[in-house]
């Protein structure tokens, strides 16, 4: 438990990917089974054990201290599984050889009702450090929330056994908590294991951006053209009744998306893009991203939630037809077997997305400028001959991105950064005007921190040092004024509408694409710019 | 016997003043006469007409001020007894940082501890702290809620090196307070097996010197700076120094580095977070809330006030436990200082 709980101390508090990496590596690495399978079922949320709730463990601590020094404490550290692992002592102090190791505590987990776990783990937190009993704290309260996605865990998995991640992600789904045979593998003691489930994730196909000198490869003879649907890559597969929707990094998200499963009545693996409809009082229409974010992270979906955006797929692609494997075949060939795949399914639920005809570069230049529905985030280039092969080869799949949306904002804040950065004020808030032209104020808009170069980046930290007006911990507020404070050129992908912002608006991949040293900051947009574009991307014709 | 403790010692504007003695302790503004219990900036500020410390105090004062920090000094020697204006006078070990002292004042078989600063368990690089029987104790309450229960600083130092073994490509920048900590955590470092040299920052170079002349060795130290080497150089070394430079322009030159703090108030992780630290080392100079109750406990006063913290956290427990308290305002003595 202690190896887990030091694990888990670093990982919360390390901002680099590779850092992160690195400790979970030596962590499978230096730590036996079944202890490090349970802690990556931890982390990828693949553990099953009781719950605790948080009431429960209130309870237990009131029995142990004065309620007046517990709000002290909790009222400082602001935790309660925090608060609780520090102010516990123990009644006596144990001997280093009772304490439980990962797999004792979910073990016995496993077999407990939830009344159990709680004098279970008021046992263990006799028994353990303050770092081990935050560590079991978060574990039984079901939230570790370290800062480690599943693909993060997936990819230090294949770091430590030398392998490339999609062999994992294709593994993964058929296998258990905790892993023995995927780690007898990594560290080739053993075969590697066999995918025996049914249904299983195949690695996904990804495209490279086009740029400047490729555009001459692109004809009509050779590369299909297609729309690219701005909702989220989904692989459908079906298998002799088990149905699964994942996600393109082989996350399985069949829970939240019922109103597909349901309809999921084909056998193979279909390739496509999950949207949402919306619908009005007399018809259905297509949603923004800001409509899908109203179905996505969630672990169940409402009844409400499925009548008022519900999610249909659009597919591009088939990779098993029946139990054919055929992604072999060249992208001309699936695309024939695809579009008589489609016919036999439930029109609401899928659809095809189409091909578009054109002739010459420029009219594809055309249509990238002009896209018929806000939903479509440019286009994607796709080679006839090409095999559906994971990874992201260079040549046979392009995207063709439209332009992103620009806006002048003045810069209100800075933070500093973490890692790398630490030194450096490298996170910044920009703001836009609002209020009457002749006393106009600022209001924040969005937060940005890569888009500019180490030069840049150095330009931008003297500027913050030598402009601040305010200091709040880590974050400083910079001079701001009509006349005096720097602009900043936002580039970003879509807007959506935000409650949680004053503004009203919140931005999707927004970065700094220059900085507007020259642009005194009053001339920056104002906010009516934002609600303009927001009313265009979300209403479409 | 004196009928109130407040006539022998009494929170004032300027600091802790003894109007039976005519003296200060610790005082904020310069002052005729001042005890001073160590040597951190906000305890022992310059100004002072008389200054009166232990011989360690006065040096680091003259280190930091000049040597004509005061128009007189007077070295207090340990466990003697001197009396001020009536007022008997005697320094006893505090276990804080070197020189470090808690004060005892007494008249008339009324005797109040200053304690300053301090803490309970080992420290290689000062004294330890001695209890003192009397009938007021002044006690410090920087880390006094239950939360802050400082871990054993053996293992803090062991997670330092596990990670320069884990990362050899990075540098740790270990951020501690340039008396006390830094020498602390490279002494520590020491008694682990760490014989690398160890960069420190410039305003820590006097007082690991002093140091060493007082007998704690600190073995192979270098200045952290790049004239003469380069970036590479750095890979994989561990460089102490005050925690605001790692914030500033001076950690740049290091290799993408690990940044590390040695605080007590490391225990807290939304603590380590804001500040942007990595790795935590829990190292903290003060009491820890045990050993704040053990101390009372141990040393039974009739009165205990509390001082610069969180007061109000000890006085509930003192509350609880039989001890009458209060809080001590005293103002001007920064909380962040560990």
């Amino acid at each position: 438990m202690e190896e887990f709980a030091a694990l888990l101390d670093r990982l919360v508090l390390t901002p680099a990917r590779n850092g992160k990496l690195k400790l979970l590596a030596d962590y499978f690495r230096d730590t036996p089974d079944p202890d490090r399978g349970l802690a990556l079922a931890a982390i990828t949320g693949d553990l099953n054990i009781a719950n605790v709730k948080p009431a429960m463990l209130r309870a237990l601590i009131a029995e142990r201290m004065d309620q007046q020094l517990f709000a002290y404490s909790y009222d400082y550290v602001g935790d309660l599984a925090e608060t609780i692992s520090l102010v516990w002592s123990a009644d006596e102090p144990l001997r280093s050889n009772s304490v439980p190791t990962l797999g004792d505590v979910v073990t016995a987990l496993e077999r407990a009702s939830r009344s159990d776990a709680v004098r279970m783990v008021e046992k263990w937190l006799d028994q353990l450090d303050a770092s081990a009993r935050y560590a079991l704290l978060k574990l039984v309260t079901g939230g570790l929330r370290i800062g480690v996605s599943a693909r993060l865990a997936k990819q230090a998995l294949a770091q430590f056994g030398e392998v490339d991640v999609t062999e994992i992600e294709e593994l993964w789904h058929g296998l258990t908590p905790p892993y023995q045979p995927l780690f007898a593998w990594l560290e080739k003691t053993a075969e590697k294991p066999e995918s025996l489930s049914l249904a299983p994730f195949r690695p996904v196909m990804l495209s490279t951006p086009l740029e400047e000198p490729d555009h001459a490869r692109i004809n009509a003879q050779e590369y299909a053209a297609e729309w690219k649907w701005d909702g989220i890559r989904v692989q459908l597969t079906s298998e002799k009744g088990q149905r699964r929707i994942y996600s393109r990094t082989g996350d399985d998200i069949s829970h939240a998306f019922p109103d597909i499963a349901d309809f999921m009545t084909f056998e193979g693996t279909l390739d496509g893009e999950l949207l949402v409809a919306r619908s009005n009082d007399t018809e259905m229409e297509i949603g923004a991203f800001g409509d899908l974010q109203q179905r996505l992270n969630r672990k169940t979906v409402s009844a409400k939630q499925l009548e008022s955006h519900p999610a249909f797929v659009r597919v591009y692609d088939l990779l098993f037809d029946g139990a054919e494997d055929i992604r072999a075949l060249p992208f001309g060939e699936r695309r024939r077997r695809l579009e008589a795949f489609v016919k036999q399914l439930e029109p609401t639920r899928f659809d095809l997305s189409p091909l578009i005809g054109f002739e010459t570069f420029e009219d594809l230049a055309r249509y990238r400028k002009n896209p018929p529905h806000p939903i479509i985030e440019g286009l994607m280039l796709k080679q006839y001959t090409s095999a559906y092969v994971p990874g992201r080869p260079k040549g046979p799949w392009f995207k063709w991105k439209r332009d992103p949306f620009i806006i002048d904002a003045v810069l209100v804040y800075a933070q500093r950064g973490h890692g790398k950065r630490s030194s450096y004020y490298s996170d910044y808030t920009f703001a836009v005007w609002t209020g009457p032209e002749t006393d106009p104020h600022l209001v924040p808009v969005g937060k940005a921190y890569f888009g500019f170069t180490d030069e840049e980046l150095k330009q931008l930290d003297a500027f913050v040092r030598n402009n601040t007006t305010e200091r709040f911990g880590p974050v400083r507020s910079v001079r701001a004024e009509p006349k005096h404070g720097l602009v900043l050129e936002v580039a970003f992908e879509g807007l959506n509408r935000s409650k949680r912002h004053k503004s009203g608006v919140a931005m999707r991949f927004p970065r700094i694409s220059r900085l507007r040293w020259d642009k005194p900051p009053i001339e920056a947009d104002r906010l009516e710019t934002l609600e303009a574009l927001l009313r265009d991307t979300q209403n479409p014709e | 016997m004196l009928k109130r403790p407040e006539e022998l010692l009494r929170s004032t504007p300027a600091g802790l003043y003894s109007p039976a003695g005519d003296f200060y302790i610790d005082p904020i503004r310069p002052v005729d006469r001042a005890l001073i219990t160590h040597g951190h900036s906000d305890h022992a500020r310059s100004g002072h007409r008389k200054v009166m410390a232990t011989q360690q105090t006065l040096d680091i004062m003259a280190l930091r001020y000049g040597a004509d920090f005061a128009e007189e000094t007077q070295t207090a020697e340990l466990g003697k007894s001197t009396e001020v204006n009536g007022v008997t006078i005697s320094f006893h070990p505090a276990g804080h940082v070197l020189g470090s002292a808690q004060i005892a004042v007494e008249k008339e078989g009324m005797r109040i501890v200053a304690s300053g600063d301090y803490k309970r368990r080992a420290d290689p690089t000062c004294l330890g702290f001695e209890p003192v029987a009397c009938d007021v104790f002044i006690t410090e309450a920087t880390f006094a809620l239950p939360v802050f229960r400082h871990p054993n600083s053996r293992d803090e130092i062991a997670k330092l090196l596990k990670s320069v073994e884990q990362f050899p490509e990075r540098s740790h920048l270990v951020g501690a307070y340039a008396l006390g900590k830094a020498q602390r955590v490279i002494r520590l470092l020491r008694d682990a097996g760490y014989d690398r040299t160890i960069y420190i920052h410039g305003a820590l170079a006097k007082l690991c010197d002093y140091y060493e002349t007082q007998g704690i060795k600190l073995g192979p130290l270098a200045p952290a700076t790049i004239e003469k080497g380069s970036v590479a150089d750095f890979a994989g070394a561990i460089v102490v120094g005050p925690p605001s430079a790692f914030l500033d322009r001076w950690a740049r030159r290091f290799p993408d580095p690990v940044s590390c703090f040695a605080s007590g108030w490391m225990r807290i992780r939304q603590r380590a977070r804001q500040g942007g630290v990595e790795l935590p080392i829990i190292l903290s100079d003060h009491c820890d809330w045990d050993e704040l109750t053990d101390t009372i406990t141990e040393l039974h006063p009739s009165q205990v006030w509390a001082t610069h913290g969180r007061e109000e956290a000890l006085v509930r427990w003192c509350d609880l436990n039989g001890y009458a308290a209060r809080p001590l305002h005293l103002v001007g003595y920064e909380d962040e200082g560990d």
